[in-house]
This record gives structure tokens, sequence and C-alpha cells, in this order.
């Protein structure tokens, strides 16, 4: 396909809005994966996905929107996934699996009894383009703005309640509320994503930009803002990669919304290890006030392994220390010291 | 300040508290007063950590009550004034938070919902940080931060929401001396300013001056309600009031026979 066939190919309507629906749900999706993270709960997604199947396919059965029938089933889900974990002790992660299959077995079957085949489950599965309605739009992005202003607007009480829950419960907050929220809006966003990048791989959406951006963040909400913009990238990305790519194939969008999305978590991962790395090298080292070795034992190498003066540009990191600067190389921290270097 | 004639600040009348069948805490009174400064020790596993949820309402009672500031716990929500400090740094999320963003978190129970955070606010985190010696670390990673460093942030959480009642459990361990007498002349601050401090510890530390109070918890009991005790006392011989002890799980404890009432004897 050419650029202008592509551009031209942008252009309709459809695709509009599908470009539309996939922007909404690359910002959603990341924002709540971002608490699932934090609880350490990435896979919810996942097992909402599947239940959210059963959805699809009872709104298939009926002849509603599978919209609906997904967000009432999805958040069902959510919620009894979400009492499970709370009350369950140590078989929590079996009762969810058990959810899970349960979801995905039951929607296969009714769409079955419905009279459609796979095909019409497909697109719920693995996201479409074209199949999506300008009603269906105006719904997506509804219920992620919803998603949006919720997660950004109570930020500070998810977050306190994600990251340490009985502190919260001591401070006063409905810890309880909070997490049935959380999964709430977890649900909803599988819904919203469902169209783009289909349930089975919607979890995808929710935890690998959130994975990318933990590289390189060092706060909670810059994770969360760069995860969302990441998001919003792949998402819009994978769109057109794959509208580029069906002149050739089919191509689901799904599919390379999330390869695009590991993509830019493979390119991310190297920078991260090596952030992670200088940042502890530039840690300054501690001052010692009184066991500290004589101050004064030059450094005592042969000039080959050091040809250099240490300085600004030489390239070995420079550590503060108290007043001065240590020149790190090879496990050594020097010191100028007039002609020489001390070893710290 | 030991205060005989304050106002009650903590009341906890019979607490029982039984985890997976088995009773933990029993029958304990405990009454706290206003400016109080409180120390509560003993062995490990004696109960000072679960009666401590209890008083903040984590652990739910079997039996007793408890009082906060005069109002039932159950329908306690002021909790802007009190503070908590959870025993052992909490495992950090698998998200990244900075050290501030964990701080700011202490001052929730002072903010409205959905409005950013004031100017008092960034004050109150501004001071708390100042007081544990973060300042610098602020936007530091809190996983990247010692575990020293991770219980002065904790603190740090609980300085932040300016509470006029506080709970730390074992605030100090694992944390060096000079930050130890920093948290010291913190508590002697707040304690100056008439807060109440609940605080439960092995070794007192340059905490030791402050406390005018000990209670000494063992095998789920209250066994001393009083005066602060010497090292010796609660570690050196294994109780400090009676000599008939045998080493034989407790069937009837051998404080059975004088358990006491605080409020009467002890102080
Ligand atoms: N979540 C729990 N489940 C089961 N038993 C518990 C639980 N928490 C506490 N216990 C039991 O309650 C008793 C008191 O525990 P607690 O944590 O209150 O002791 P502690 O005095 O704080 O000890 P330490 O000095 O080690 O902190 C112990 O016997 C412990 O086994
Ligand atoms: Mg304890
Ligand atoms: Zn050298
Ligand atoms: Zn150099
Ligand atoms: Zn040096
Ligand atoms: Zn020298």
């Amino acid at each position: 396909m050419s650029l202008a066939e592509l551009a031209d190919l942008l252009d309709r309507d459809f695709m509009q809005r599908a470009l539309l629906a996939a922007l909404l749900t690359g910002l959603a999706a990341p924002a709540i994966g971002t608490f699932l993270v934090q609880r350490r709960l990435a896979l919810l997604g996942d097992g909402i996905g599947h239940v959210a199947v059963t959805g699809v396919a009872l709104g298939l059965l009926t002849g509603t929107s599978p919209t609906w029938t997904a967000v009432v089933v999805a958040i069902l889900g959510a919620v009894l996934i979400e009492v499970i974990r709370e009350q369950g002790h140590t078989n929590g992660d079996v009762a969810l699996a058990l959810l899970f299959y349960g979801g995905l077995a039951g929607g296969v079957l009714i769409t079955g009894l419905a009279g459609e085949g796979a095909n019409s489950l497909q697109v719920y599965l693995f996201g479409s383009v074209t199949s999506i309605s300008s009603t269906e739009v105006w719904y997506t992005a509804g219920l992620a703005v919803v998603v949006l202003t919720l997660t950004l607007g109570l930020l500070p009480q998810l977050f306190a309640v994600a990251s340490d829950p009985e502190f919260a419960r001591v401070m006063g907050l409905q810890v309880r509320f909070y997490n049935l929220l959380v999964a709430v809006l977890a649900a909803v966003s599988v819904t919203v994503a469902m169209r783009t990048v289909g349930l089975l791989l919607v979890s995808a959406l929710m935890v690998v930009p959130v994975a990318t951006s933990q590289q390189l963040a060092r706060s909670f909400r810059t994770t969360l803002l760069a995860a969302m913009v990441i998001g919003a990238i792949a998402a819009v990305g994978g769109l057109v990669g794959s509208a580029w790519l069906s002149a050739q194939a089919t191509v689901a969008p799904g599919p390379s919304i999330v390869l695009l999305a590991l993509a830019m978590f493979a390119a991310t991962w190297p920078v991260g290890v090596w952030l992670r790395r200088r940042r502890r090298l530039a840690e300054p080292f501690p001052i010692l006030a009184v066991d500290s070795p004589d101050p004064h034992q030059v450094a005592g190498h042969t000039d080959d392994e050091h040809p250099h003066e240490h300085g600004d540009d030489c390239g070995h990191p420079a550590v503060r220390h108290g007043d001065h600067v240590d020149y790190v190389h090879d496990g050594h921290r020097h010191a100028p010291h007039g002609e020489h270097y001390d070893e710290h | 300040m030991l205060n005989a004639a304050g106002t009650p600040v903590v009341e906890a009348r019979d607490v029982t508290v039984a985890i997976g069948g088995r009773p933990v805490l029993r029958g304990n009174d405990l009454i706290v007063r206003e400016g109080e400064f409180v120390a509560l020790m003993g062995a490990n596993g004696s109960g000072k950590s679960t009666l401590v949820r209890a008083l903040t309402g984590l652990r739910p009672l079997t039996q007793g009550s408890v009082l906060l500031f005069g109002t039932p716990l159950h329908d306690f929500g002021d909790r802007h004034r009190i503070g908590f400090v959870p025993q052992r740094g909490t495992a950090t999320g698998g998200v990244p938070a900075s050290v501030r963003e964990v701080v700011s978190s202490g001052r929730l129970s002072r903010r409205r919902l959905l409005r950013p955070a004031g100017r008092a606010d960034r004050a109150a985190i501004d001071d708390a940080l100042e007081v544990v010696g973060l300042t610098d670390k602020a936007g530091d990673g809190v996983s990247t931060l010692s575990g020293g460093q991770q219980q002065r942030v904790l603190i740090a959480r609980a300085l932040a929401g300016e509470p006029e009642l506080f709970f730390l459990d074992e605030p100090t361990a694992g944390v060096d001396l000079p930050n130890q007498l920093a948290l010291a002349d913190a508590l002697r601050t707040l304690s100056g300013r008439g807060a109440t401090v609940v605080l439960v510890a092995h070794e007192l530390g340059p905490l030791e001056p402050l406390v005018d109070r000990a209670v000494v918890m063992r095998d789920g009991r209250i066994a001393y309600d009083g005066t602060p005790l010497s090292h010796e006392d609660v570690h050196g011989h294994h109780h400090p009031v009676d000599a008939r002890h045998d080493h034989v799980p407790h069937v009837g404890s051998p404080f059975d026979t004088m358990s006491h009432d605080p409020r009467e004897g002890g102080r």
C-alpha cells in the first residue's frame, strides 16, 4: 500500500472512529493497569478479559449490544474476583483460574448456542477496526473518560490504598471501596479495549506500557503518565500499522498493538538497566567522620592504567564525597590531590 | 509528662483478640492520657503489635471496647488525629514510588477528595522529610533506599499528617544512632506540643529519657504498667514480679493470681 493510499484509508470514517477508540483505549488501559501492577495483580485484566467473553456471547445470544453485556458481565466478574481475592487465603489464584476458564469456555459455548460461528467472536477476541460503529465509539469514549477521570482524580487515594492498605485504613480511607473501584474500572477498561485490542490481549495494553515506563521513572505519578503516553502511541501506531498491512493480509489490530508495545519495552529495557546502574554509581559516598581510613593514601598504580587526568569529561563517573569529588574507575575511588590522586 | 488527671486519649477495656481461634490478647485494660509518652515493651510474640493494631482498628476485637478521644473506634472519624508507623518496612509495590509520594500519602487524612494538595500540605510534607533527614532523597525511589532509610520514610509519612496521637511500632529497628537521635528530637518536639505517643520498642536507646510510662506485655496480657523500667528489669531475668515460673505452656498464667487493673495499681 502506498502512503497516499494509507492516508486515504486513514481519512475514512470508520478508520477515524477506530483511531479515536484506539487513542482512548491506549490512554485508559495503562492508567488503571498501573494500579494493578502496583498491587501485583498484573494478570487481573487478563482474568476479566476471559470473563467478558461470556458477556459478549450473551449479547450475541440475546441480540443486545455485546458492548453493554460485556461491561455488565466484566464488572460482575471483576467484583467476584476481588471478593475471592480479599477472602481468599491460599487458594485465591486457583479460584481465579477457575473463573478465567469458566468465562472463556462459557463464552464459546453460548456463542455456539446463539448460532454464531467462531468468526463473530473473533472480532471481540482480537479486535477489529472495521466493526466499530459510531454509537460504539461514543460508548467507548464515554467509558474511557470515566476511567481516566476517576483514576487521575483519585490518584492519591488509590496510590495510598494500593501501596499500603493497612496504613490507608488507619488513615480512614475506605480500602474495600477503593479496591472494588479499581476492579470495576479495570473491567470497564477491558470492555473499552475490547474493540481495538481484543479481550485476549487486553491485559497486555494494561501491563506492558507500565513495565516500559517503570524502566525509566522513579515516581508513581511519572510511571502512570508515561505509561499512558506509551499506551496511546502503541494503540494508535499498532492500528495504523495493521491498516497498512491489511492490504496484503488480514491483520487484526490487537496483535500489532501488543507487538508494538512489546517492542517499546524491549527498546527501553537496556536503557533502564543502564540508568539504574548509573544512578547507583552516582550515589554520593557516605562521609565517615571517625572510622575513615588514612585520608592520605596515594593511589598506587602505574600510569598505563591511568593515562589521563580525571576531570569533567574523562568519562569516569564523578561522585560527590563530602566537600570534594571522587572519580570511580575499575573499583577505585580517586580524589585529586595536587599532583596525584588519593585513594578514598 | 505523666498525666494522671488528663483527658483519656485511648481507653481500652477488656481488649481480647483471637487470631484463628487462638487467643493472642486476653482482657487488657489500658488508658493513655493526653500528653503521655508510653513505651510498650515485651518479648517477641507477646502481643505488642497486636495491641497496637487493635487500638488503631486494624484488628477486630473478640471482646472488649476501644475509645479514641472518647469516641468508640467504630465511629471514630477524625483520622487525622492519629498517626501510625507499622512494624517492618512494608514491601514496596510493583511500581516505583518516590519518597515524597509515600510521605505525601500520610497527609491524605487531612485532604479533601479531588482537591490538589495545598500550601499547608506541602509544608507539612517538607517538614516531615526534614525531620527524618531525607529532604535530598525526596525524589528517589523508595525501593532504592536502605532498610533504615525506608523505616524513616514510614516515620515521615506518619509525621506528615500532624497527628495528636502517635502509634509507633518499633520505629527505630534498623535505624542508625544519628537518626535515632533525630527521631528522638522530633518526638520530643511533638510531645512538647502535647502529642500523645504510644511506642513499641525493644531497645529504647535515645528515646529512653522521653518515656514517662512503661507497659510490659507478656503472653498477651499487660504484665506491668508504671514508671519506666531499666533494661535489666525487662530482659534481665524472666519476669519482674513473680519468681514462680515454669516453662510449661501456660494453662493458667502465673499472672492470673495477681492480674491487676492498671487504673488502680501501677501508678
Ligand atoms: N496474622 C497473624 N496470624 C496468626 N497469628 C498471629 C498473627 N499476627 C500475630 N499473631 C500471633 O499473635 C502473637 C502476638 O504477635 P505480635 O505480632 O502482636 O507480637 P509482638 O509482641 O509484636 O512481637 P515482636 O516483638 O516480634 O514484634 C504471636 O504469637 C503471633 O504468632
Ligand atoms: Mg511486633
Ligand atoms: Zn586509578
Ligand atoms: Zn578519569
Ligand atoms: Zn573522596
Ligand atoms: Zn595525596
